[in-house]
């Protein structure tokens, strides 16, 4: 296992503008922790600095075992297809790893795509790309897996079937962290929530404590729908 | 205005007479530039998809300097192949000045830059939107390049295509190191140049049209397969 | 789809690579002169079929043809320069010389003739009244056998263009052919030889207006490039282009070429002195 993951003292600037201004987390195996906050909150570079594609300006990233980056994958808001046809494209990262490419298919059928396997990627519409996205990444059997607001710009049903994918992702094992600005989703998925604002980590807590009971002023502010900033 | 009408009369009538000589000079023509933009490809686009990843030192340097090669003349280029192929030159032994293959060398040298540079600008667009998923999936620069390769593969139908224009078209570097020799070297623009040296400008003129008329297939052929690949989504 | 193209461009290259069938080759740097009369185009067909040798030809002015030969690019040399032939052969890069044939210059000029040489036969006359009248006038200036020519006609005229001449005096730099458009596009008059001359289509306004002058024959000559110097050269196929050059069947070649029923080149390999 790779987690525990503890995250110390993460800063992170870009054109002179601290993004991330000393953050500490820690990440356990269990259900899906949701990283929630308002835009701009630093939400999605957070997930960057933790899967390791921003290196940050002070701090470091500890996971629990060596190989830590082969054993954990990320999709993204507008998952990147590449110019192929959707199982080429779920098979890309298994070929790069040295995994049998044909668990591909397997994952296409968990999401639904197999019919559409001979398809070219991008004439996909948006949810299946980001359905094929998390066959990509699912195929990996990762231990964690990043997800970057997802849903952001999927219709409702697109997003109830990216939803479901993500609950079973997270039944089978794998520990999903994931942001959104759906305080709705996070309802839906969350185990754990991380509220995040300005840069900094404001409250961690259990999810139906931090529905039911919210632990800080702008946690409270942010559930009723508060401008924070 | 007489001269270009009876030029493509001229051209229509050497078309349709299946003129031996100039089938092979068509057919020389075909193969050399063909083989030279085969060549050059295999330095020019990896080198390119690599500048266009890599991030090195030096690295702008070479970017100039091929941005630079992009507008080699010909007959420097020519000259430079000429002296190293020369018989008293440091590649005499092989005996290769004043064939086909020197052209191909020549051709290949000058279009090599073109695909690099050009290759370069058209997969740095795409390497903006690649580089953070193919790093997510563990892909280092250098398993990049053949994925950028690929998948561009479209985008750079139209790059290959731009060196095949630009070697079938010269003149100055295979003149030089071909010699313009009947039936063994003789090529398109050489040949045209050579008629325009007799004086005889109806015949340059049609030659002019017919080696048009070459490079036009060979751009409606690519452009049509691309299109069939693209539309079946390969 | 696209795997299935590259395959295709593939196989194509691989077709191309043996470039040209084996036969037995030679070459020969020579001028542009005897390449764009059509001279090779009719006797090397005659000779090939005689010996199965192939003869390629690399048409240059008299001066790099020469060069090539030093560099040890050709295994014969053509050329019409009898001076710098006999300074090529001086300096061991090849020889001995053969004399092959001669044809003739001619000095071609507009239909207007502002000189008045039309008809004047002496050649070196002609010259000082299109420099006395600063008519424009062409030169190839490109070190070839008649760059060569026409600068001693000159001398003999007794004008130094080198450095006297006026901006009616334009070098070209280029072979005979697109001299001839230049002299044409400019209403010019040009020293030019008569094969090439005769040949040539663009002519415009231009004709002849001076020939006839012994002092514009122009010789041929032939060498074999020094193996001595240059191992790789094909000595013997080459000598033996050479030995059928001069031979009767060579010379009853060259003499059976004509255009409009006119011989351009004189067979002259018998001629002591030529």
């Amino acid at each position: 296992m790779i987690l525990p993951m503890v995250a110390e003292g993460l800063r992170f600037s870009a054109g002179g503008v601290e993004i991330i201004r000393g953050i500490d987390l820690e990440l356990r195996a269990g259900g899906p922790t949701l990283v929630v906050g308002p835009n701009g909150a630093g939400k999605s570079v957070l997930l960057r600095l933790l899967h390791g594609l921003l290196a940050p300006g002070a701090g470091v990233v500890r996971w629990a075992a060596g190989d830590a980056a082969r054993r954990q994958a990320m999709v993204f808001q507008r998952p990147v297809m590449l110019r192929r046809s959707v199982l080429a494209n779920a098979e890309y990262p298994l070929k790069l790893a040295g995994i049998d490419p044909a668990r591909a298919m397997a994952a296409l059928e968990r999401v639904g795509l197999a019919a559409l396997a001979g398809r070219p990627a991008r004439k996909l519409s948006g949810g299946e790309q980001q359905r094929l996205a998390l066959a990509r990444a699912w195929a990996m059997g990762p231990e964690v897996l990043f997800l970057d607001e997802p849903t952001a710009s999927l219709d409702p049903a697109a997003t109830r079937q990216v939803e479901a994918i993500i609950a079973a992702i997270a039944a089978q094992g794998t520990k999903v962290v994931m942001t959104s600005h759906d305080l709705g989703q996070a309802r839906r998925l969350a185990e754990e929530v991380v509220l995040v604002i300005a840069g900094r980590v404001n409250a961690i807590s259990p999810a139906p404590d931090f529905f039911e009971r919210p632990p800080t002023g702008e946690a409270a502010a942010f559930l009723r729908g508060d401008l924070l900033w | 205005m007489q001269d270009i009408g009876s030029a493509f009369a001229l051209a229509f009538g050497l078309i349709l007479s299946g003129d031996d000589g100039l089938a092979r000079i068509v057919g020389l023509s075909l193969r050399v530039s063909l083989t030279a933009v085969g060549i050059a490809a295999l330095v020019g686009l990896p080198l390119g998809a690599l500048l266009a990843v890599a991030r090195f030192p030096g690295r702008q340097a070479l970017v100039v300097a091929l941005n630079a090669l992009m507008g080699l003349p010909p007959v420097v280029a020519g000259l430079v192949i000429y002296i190293a192929l020369s018989r008293s030159g440091p590649f005499g032994s092989l005996g290769l000045l004043f064939t086909p293959t020197a052209m191909v060398i020549a051709q290949a040298v000058l279009i090599a830059p073109i695909l690099a540079a050009l290759s370069r600008q058209v997969l740095e667009a795409m390497w903006d939107e690649y580089a953070e998923q193919l790093r997510s999936f563990g892909a280092g620069s250098w398993r990049a390049v053949p994925t950028l390769l690929w998948d561009g593969r479209f985008l750079l139908t139209t790059v290959l295509l731009a060196g095949f224009g630009r070697a079938s078209a010269e003149v100055g570097a295979v003149m030089v190191v071909g010699g313009n020799i009947e039936g063994f070297t003789r090529v398109m623009t050489t040949a045209i140049a050579l008629e325009t040296s007799k004086g005889d400008l109806p015949l340059a003129l049609a030659l002019g049209v017919v080696l048009m008329a070459i490079v036009l297939g060979v751009n409606a052929l690519a452009q049509g397969l691309r299109d069939l690949a693209a539309r079946r989504g390969a | 789809m696209f795997r299935r193209l590259f395959l295709g461009l593939g196989l194509a290259m691989a077709t191309a690579l043996p470039l040209a069938a084996q036969t037995q080759s030679i070459t020969v740097s020579s001028t542009t002169s005897t390449e764009q009369s059509g001279l090779f185009g009719h006797i090397l067909p005659i000779f090939t079929q005689s010996t199965d040798i192939a003869v390629r030809v690399v048409a240059l002015g008299t001066g790099q043809a020469l060069d090539v030969g030093r560099r040890g690019d050709a295994d014969v040399v053509f050329v019409h320069d009898k001076d710098a032939e006999e300074r090529f052969v001086a300096e061991g890069f090849g020889g001995p010389r053969r004399a092959v044939m001669f044809n003739d210059f001619v000095i071609v000029g507009p239909a207007g003739d502002p000189a008045r040489v039309n008809g004047l036969r002496d050649s070196v006359e002609a010259l000082r009244r299109i420099a006395a009248a600063r008519a424009p006038f062409i030169s190839r200036g490109d070190r070839s056998g008649t760059h060569a020519a026409e600068l001693r006609l000159w001398q003999q005229a007794g004008i130094d263009v080198a450095t006297g001449r006026g901006a009616w005096y334009r070098e070209v730099g280029q072979g005979m052919g697109p001299a001839l458009n230049t002299a044409a596009a400019q209403n010019a008059y040009i020293l030019a030889d008569r094969g090439t001359w005769l040949a040539f289509r663009n002519r415009q306004e231009l004709r002849i207006v001076t020939e006839g002058d012994e002092r514009l024959f122009n010789q041929y000559g032939v060498m074999l490039v020094n193996p001595q110097r240059h191992a790789h050269v094909k000595a013997e196929a080459g000598q033996r282009f050479i030995d059928w050059l001069v031979s009767p069947a060579g010379q009853e070649a060259i003499a059976g070429y004509k255009i409009n029923g006119e011989q351009l080149f004189f067979p002259n390999a018998n001629r002591p002195g030529a």
